[in-house]
C-alpha cells in the first residue's frame, strides 16, 4: 500500500516537471474554453449538456497522450528493470502510475468548475444535470486513462502505446454504432459496452447505479489487464 | 546465499541460457564472465526476479525466486547493464525514491540515503539533476541506489562499463570494498577485472557453462602450462623439430621477421602434466641449434577465456549436440 503511495508521488512529480502535463492541460482547457463559449453563446442556455458532450469526443484524443508514457517510458529507460526487482509488487506500481494520472486529470476538471460558476452567475442551471455530467465526465476520464495505461503496459514504445490507445478508446466509441445499426440481442450487447451510452444518461442528471457500476468495472478491467501483461511479461 | 538449479531461459526458439547450475557462498565476489550475447545479463535478470526462468529453480537467502519474490527482492540491491534512473529528478530525490520502495522511512531514509551518497561517491551531486550528470556519475548514482539498506546480495551487471580508466580503477576498488558487508554476483567481459576482483568464475559461452572455479584452478585446469623458447637455427626445420617433441600439443611461432634474424621465438603449448624441457635441450642440442632462452608462462584467465570459447564453437556450429 505504501509503495502504491511513493510510486505515486514519484509518477505525480514527473508528470509536473515535464511539459507534457501542462500541453495536455492548456490543449484541454482552451478547446473546453471554446467550445463553453460557443454553445452558450448560441444557445443562450445555462447548460453543460453539449459542452461534455463534446469533451467527450476531445478526452479520447488528449488520454492516450498523458497516459502513453506511463509503462512504456519505464520500459524505454530501463527503469522498468528498477521498479520490478523492487520490493513492491506489480499491482502497487501500476495504481500509483494511474493515480498520479487521474490526479493531472481531477486538475484539469477542477479548472471547469469555473463553468459552473459562470451558469450560476448568469443564470439558473439545473444543477442536477451540472453535477451528473461533472461526475459522468470524471468517470469517463478514469474510465479513458485505464485503457491508456493498459496501452502502455502492452509495450515499450510511446508511440505504440499512445496509438493503441487511442484505437481503443475510438473503438468502445464507435462500437455503440452497432446498435443502430443491428438492433437486436447483438444490439443490446454493443450498447452496453460502449462508453457512451453510460456516459450520456449522466449528462440528463441521471445517475443510475448501473452505469456506476459499469465505469467501476471497467476501470477494475483495464487495471488488472495491465497488470497481468506486466506479469505475463516479466513472471512474478 | 545464492543457488542456481538447472536453469533454463527461453525466448521463443532462442535460448538464452541453458541448464545453469552453481552456488555462491556468503562474502563471496562472483564473476560472470563471457562473450557479448553468452547469456550474462539473462542470469542476473533471472536472479533478480526480474524475469522468471523456462525451468529450474533460484534461491537467495534461502527464498525461492518464484514463490516468495518480495523476500528475495527484499534481499537484494541490483544495478542493471543501464543504470535505471529518472533524468528528471534530483540525485538525492531519486535515492529517496529508492529508499521508500525499498521500505525506508523517515529519519532512517534519509540516513540511509546519506551514507549510499558517501559510499558511492555521488554526494557532491546530490542536489544535480540526474540528467546532466556524466556516464561515471549515472553509473555510480545506480550503485548507489543498488546500495540502499545494505541488501544481502548485491546484483552488479557490467559495473564498469562506459567509465574512465580512473573511474574503473575506483569502481574496483569499491567493490572490493563492499564485499566485506554483502556478497556480490557480477558480470563482465573484461578478463583481468574479474580476475583481479572475483574469487570464483564461471564462463558462460553460448547460455551454456564453458567452465567455473577460481581464477587460479581454471587457468592449471584448462591451460596446463606455455613454453616460450628462443632458438638460433633455421626456422621451418626447428619449427618442425619442436612440433614433433611428445608432450607438445601446438607451436607457434611469436612475430618477428623470419630470415632476418638468425633466432627465433617459439610458442610451445603443452598437453597437462608434460614436462618437455630436457627432451627439448636434447633435441635441439644433437642437431647443434643453440637454446638461447627458456621460459615457462602459466596461462593468463584471458587466454583460459580464449581458449573454452573458441573450443565451443565448432560444437555448437555442428548443429544441435544435445
Amino acid at each position: 500500500m505504501r509503495g502504491m503511495w511513493f510510486v505515486f508521488c514519484r509518477e505525480l512529480r514527473s508528470y509536473l516537471y515535464s511539459p507534457l502535463a501542462y500541453v495536455v492541460l492548456a490543449v484541454f482547457l482552451a478547446i473546453g474554453g471554446y467550445l463553453f463559449s460557443v454553445v452558450l453563446l448560441a444557445t443562450r442556455l445555462a447548460d453543460l449538456g453539449a459542452y461534455f458532450s463534446n469533451m467527450g469526443l476531445i478526452l479520447m484524443f488528449l488520454v492516450p497522450i498523458l497516459t502513453m508514457r506511463l509503462w512504456a517510458e519505464e520500459e524505454q529507460r530501463g527503469t522498468a528493470e528498477f521498479l520490478l526487482t523492487a520490493p513492491v509488487t506489480v499491482g502497487q506500481v501500476l495504481v500509483g502510475k494511474y493515480l498520479a494520472a487521474a490526479a493531472i486529470f481531477l486538475i484539469g476538471l477542477g479548472c471547469t468548475l469555473l463553468y459552473a460558476l459562470i451558469l450560476a452567475r448568469s443564470g439558473q442551471p439545473d444543477w442536477g444535470a451540472i453535477w451528473g455530467g461533472y461526475l459522468g465526465f470524471l468517470l469517463l476520464g478514469l474510465a479513458y486513462l485505464a485503457v491508456g495505461l493498459f496501452a502502455s503496459a502492452l509495450t515499450g514504445s510511446q508511440m505504440v502505446a499512445g496509438l493503441l490507445g487511442f484505437g481503443l478508446l475510438l473503438g468502445f466509441w464507435i462500437i455503440g454504432w452497432l446498435a443502430q445499426a443491428l438492433g437486436g440481442r447483438v444490439g443490446e450487447v454493443a450498447q452496453f459496452v460502449t462508453a457512451v451510452g453510460h456516459y450520456e444518461d449522466f449528462l440528463k442528471g441521471v445517475v443510475d447505479t448501473q452505469h456506476l457500476l459499469y465505469f467501476g468495472s471497467f476501470i477494475g478491467a483495464f487495471l488488472l489487464l495491465a497488470a497481468e501483461c506486466l506479469k505475463a511479461r516479466h513472471g512474478s | 546465499m545464492l543457488t542456481v538449479e538447472g536453469v533454463s531461459k527461453r525466448f521463443g526458439p532462442t535460448v538464452a541460457v541453458q541448464d545453469l547450475s552453481f552456488t555462491v557462498e556468503q562474502g563471496e565476489i562472483f564473476g560472470l564472465l563471457g562473450p557479448n550475447g553468452a547469456g550474462k545479463t539473462t542470469t542476473l535478470r533471472l536472479i533478480t526476479g526480474y524475469m522468471p526462468p523456462t525451468t529450474g529453480r533460484i534461491k537467495v537467502a534461502g527464498f525461492d525466486v518464484a514463490t516468495a519474490p518480495l523476500a528475495v527482492k527484499q534481499r537484494l540491491g541490483y544495478l542493471p547493464e543501464n543504470p535505471p534512473l529518472y533524468p528528471e529528478l534530483t540525485v538525492r530525490e531519486y535515492l529517496g525514491f529508492a529508499a521508500s520502495l525499498k521500505g525506508l522511512r523517515r529519519q532512517g531514509l534519509v540516513r540511509e540515503v546519506a551514507r549510499v551518497m558517501e559510499e558511492a561517491g555521488v554526494a557532491d551531486v546530490a542536489g544535480r539533476l540526474i540528467g546532466n550528470l556524466s556516464r561515471g556519475y549515472r553509473q555510480r548514482v545506480g550503485l548507489a541506489q543498488a546500495l540502499l539498506g545494505s541488501p544481502e546480495l548485491l546484483v552488479l551487471d557490467e559495473p564498469t562499463v562506459g567509465l574512465d580508466p580512473v573511474q574503473i580503477a575506483e569502481m574496483r576498488r569499491l567493490i572490493k570494498e563492499l564485499a566485506a558487508q554483502h556478497t556480490v554476483i557480477l558480470s563482465s567481459h573484461i578478463l583481468p577485472e574479474v580476475n583481479q576482483l572475483c574469487q570464483r568464475v564461471l564462463i558462460l559461452n553460448q547460455g551454456r557453462i564453458a567452465a567455473q572455479g577460481t581464477p587460479a584452478s581454471l587457468a592449471a585446469a584448462t591451460g596446463g602450462r606455455q613454453l616460450e623458447v628462443t632458438v638460433k637455427g633455421p626456422v621451418a626445420e626447428v619449427a618442425a623439430l619442436l612440433a614433433a617433441l611428445p608432450g607438445v600439443r601446438a607451436v607457434r611461432q611469436a612475430d618477428g621477421r623470419p630470415g632476418q634474424e638468425p633466432a627465433a621465438t617459439y610458442f610451445l603449448e603443452l598437453l597437462p602434466g608434460e614436462d618437455v624441457r630436457e627432451e627439448l635441450f636434447f633435441a635441439l642440442a644433437a642437431r647443434g641449434w643453440p637454446l638461447l632462452e627458456m621460459r615457462r608462462h602459466q596461462l593468463s584467465l584471458e587466454e583460459v577465456f580464449l581458449q573454452l570459447v573458441t573450443e565451443e564453437e565448432p560444437a555448437n556450429g555442428g548443429g544441435n549436440p544435445n
